[in-house]
């Protein structure tokens, strides 16, 4: 496990394969919880949290649960993680436990944490496992924070809570209701897909140019040589 | 020696990798065609009629309405159709020039647009509101889904849905007829429209006549009945729209609200004609529900379409709640238009029978 090795898991979890932004998974929270950020953070963590425990405690069962009902096995010590989450939300933070209701037990059914221990902490060891329950974690929470700020902002002229916009700013409710949700995911992941393109495009050229360099390169070292 | 192999290994591949990279702009060499052998797929029928030409006869139907509505709530009302009319047309050159698409603003579709959104405004609709509209309308419901004959919504609904989801303070700030704006709207006289009044259970103040020439509150364009069937009549016969979509749509409507009447103590027929006076009934089954792009091409298809646009709007009178549905009904309505294609295609012309 090196430290570059740490870096590119991260990478990926944040960046690359975002879970909500690039797989586009566990869009009923990421819909629903984003009116406001500090739901948005509120959600975020507790998810987090749940992630990175379930994925150490399954990886570190991989070897003894039957391969015919680990998803049943999955969610229960999912579930139990959440379980605890819920608790303490409801014992130090009440509010924000009042604010999320529904979606707190309904991390149990979150397909970002079921697919993170489906695809990768039930074949791999403890410590990358963590990492990378970590990495999607934090990719989800602040895929959330980007999605609310937005809603945050048009739909109440606020970012957390602070005016931002001025008093005059008429609110646009639209954002802060389900169809604002929509559209503000529909227009953060085309964003992120057009820079994504560019970027991709970029590496394909410094490497159809290094590739031509090195090819033009070889040829008048062989053209000298003869 | 040295020095001179140097150069050769340092110049070269500069120039071979240019090379390397161009060919993708290099295109195959175009043919040219003589003029006199140009050969084109049928059908080779002309006909005087082209986008232009049918978008500029629906603006000229909606003329009497948008003056009458002009005449009723002041010359803020030409002010706010103006001004959405121009950010659209606006708004499409632009988002056209930004995606690298052919510029089309001379096919005057965005201005149809612009003007519907503008007729959908109540008069006392700010500025800002307006352009918020428009922009939508134009940018993520026309142009973000392919551009004219490719947008699955009908862009002014979808926009009228949108502001009234955003701002519904500024969305139904009815002025009283008459109030006459100018160009402010501080001394307007908020006034509830039919529609409010029937959503209560009572009948309007107004008197059916009343409703029919367009002396209530409302929407721009939407009050007068008598100018909106005049243009929608024309269109009939220019034969621009045909009476399918229009006639099961409101008698649809017309059919439901008689054998269901909500109000007590009326005659069935007058709740039915209040009805289907009140709000946008009139000016969207006309003039929004038979747009081309977003409504089925079929005979068959286009009753089912207004039928089951008519079935929507009585539910969401009755049932939902907003007091209008004429814009919710059109838009899921325009969801379903490729599925109802799909179930009445006709049978091509000498092929066999399906149970045949």
């Amino acid at each position: 496990m090196t430290l570059s090795g740490i870096a590119k898991q991260f990478r990926s979890g944040i960046l690359d394969n975002n879970p909500v932004l690039i797989q586009l998974l566990g869009m009923c929270p990421t819909l629903a919880t984003t009116t406001s950020v500090a739901n948005a953070i509120g959600m975020g963590l507790a998810a987090t949290a749940v992630l990175t425990c379930s994925n150490i405690l399954i990886s570190l069962l991989r070897k003894f649960i039957p391969k015919q009902v680990r998803i049943a096995v999955f969610i229960v010590i999912i579930s139990g993680f959440v379980t605890a989450v819920e608790l303490l939300m409801k014992a130090y933070f009440f509010e924000l436990y009042g604010a999320l209701g529904l979606f707190i037990p309904l991390i149990v059914v979150n397909c970002i944490i079921l697919a993170r221990a489906e695809a990768f902490a039930s074949k791999n060891p403890v410590l990358p496992s963590a990492i990378d329950g970590l990495a999607s974690g934090i990719g989800f929470t602040s895929a959330l924070v980007v999605i609310a700020s937005v809603r945050e902002l048009l739909g109440n002229g606020t970012f957390l809570g602070l005016e931002v916009l001025g008093k005059n700013y008429p609110d646009a409710v639209v954002f802060i209701l389900p169809a604002g949700a929509f559209l503000t995911l529909g227009f953060i992941v085309a964003l992120v897909q057009m820079l994504k393109n560019k970027a991709d495009n970029k590496k394909c050229e410094k490497e159809a140019v290094a590739e031509a360099l090195e090819k033009a390169a070889t040829a008048a070292g062989e053209e000298v040589q003869a | 020696m040295n020095e001179n192999k140097k150069n050769v290994v340092l110049e070269e591949p500069e120039a071979k990798a240019q090379t390397k990279v161009e060919p993708k702009a290099e295109e195959t060499p175009k043919i040219s065609i003589p003029n006199l052998l140009t050969v084109t797929p049928s059908p080779h029928l002309r006909h005087r009629d082209s986008t232009r030409t049918i978008m500029l006869e629906v603006i000229f139907a909606l003329l009497p309405a948008l003056l009458w509505g002009t005449y009723v709530f002041g010359l803020r009302a030409l002010l706010v159709c103006a001004i959405c009319a121009g950010s659209c047309y606006l708004a499409e050159y632009v988002t056209q020039r930004a995606m690298g698409r052919p510029v089309t603003i001379n096919d005057c579709s965005a201005l149809l647009t612009g003007l519907l959104l503008g007729m959908n405004l109540p008069a006392t609709a700010p500025a800002w509101l307006a352009i918020v509209g428009s922009v939508f309308a134009i940018m993520v419901v026309k142009q973000l889904f392919g551009g004219l004959g490719h947008n699955v919504f009908n862009p002014a609904l979808a926009a009228r849905v949108f502001l009234s989801l955003a701002w519904p303070s500024y969305m139904t700030n009815f002025t009283a007829p008459y109030a006459r704006l100018l160009f402010s709207p501080a001394d307007a006289v908020a006034t509830a429209t039919p529609l409010v009044s029937l959503k209560h259970g009572a009948l309007p103040g107004a008197s059916l006549l009343d409703m029919f020439l367009g002396n209530v509150g409302g929407t721009i364009g939407e009050v007068s009945a008598f100018f909106l069937l005049l243009g929608g009549l024309y269109l009939l016969v220019r034969k621009i729209i045909t009476w399918h979509i229009p006639v099961t749509y409101i008698g649809t409507v017309a059919l439901l609200t008689f054998a269901f009447p909500q109000v007590g103590g009326v005659a069935r027929w007058e709740f039915m004609l209040y009805e289907v006076l009140a709000g946008g009934l009139i000016i969207g089954a006309f003039f929004m529900a038979t747009d081309y792009v977003t409504s089925p091409s079929t005979r068959w298809g286009r009753m089912i379409f207004g039928a089951g646009a008519g079935l929507l709007v009585v539910f969401i009178r009755y049932f939902g709640g907003y007091p209008e549905g004429v814009s919710f009904s059109i838009l899921v309505m325009n969801s379903l238009v490729w599925y109802i294609e799909r179930a009445t295609k006709p049978r091509v012309f000498g092929g066999a029978k399906k149970n045949a």
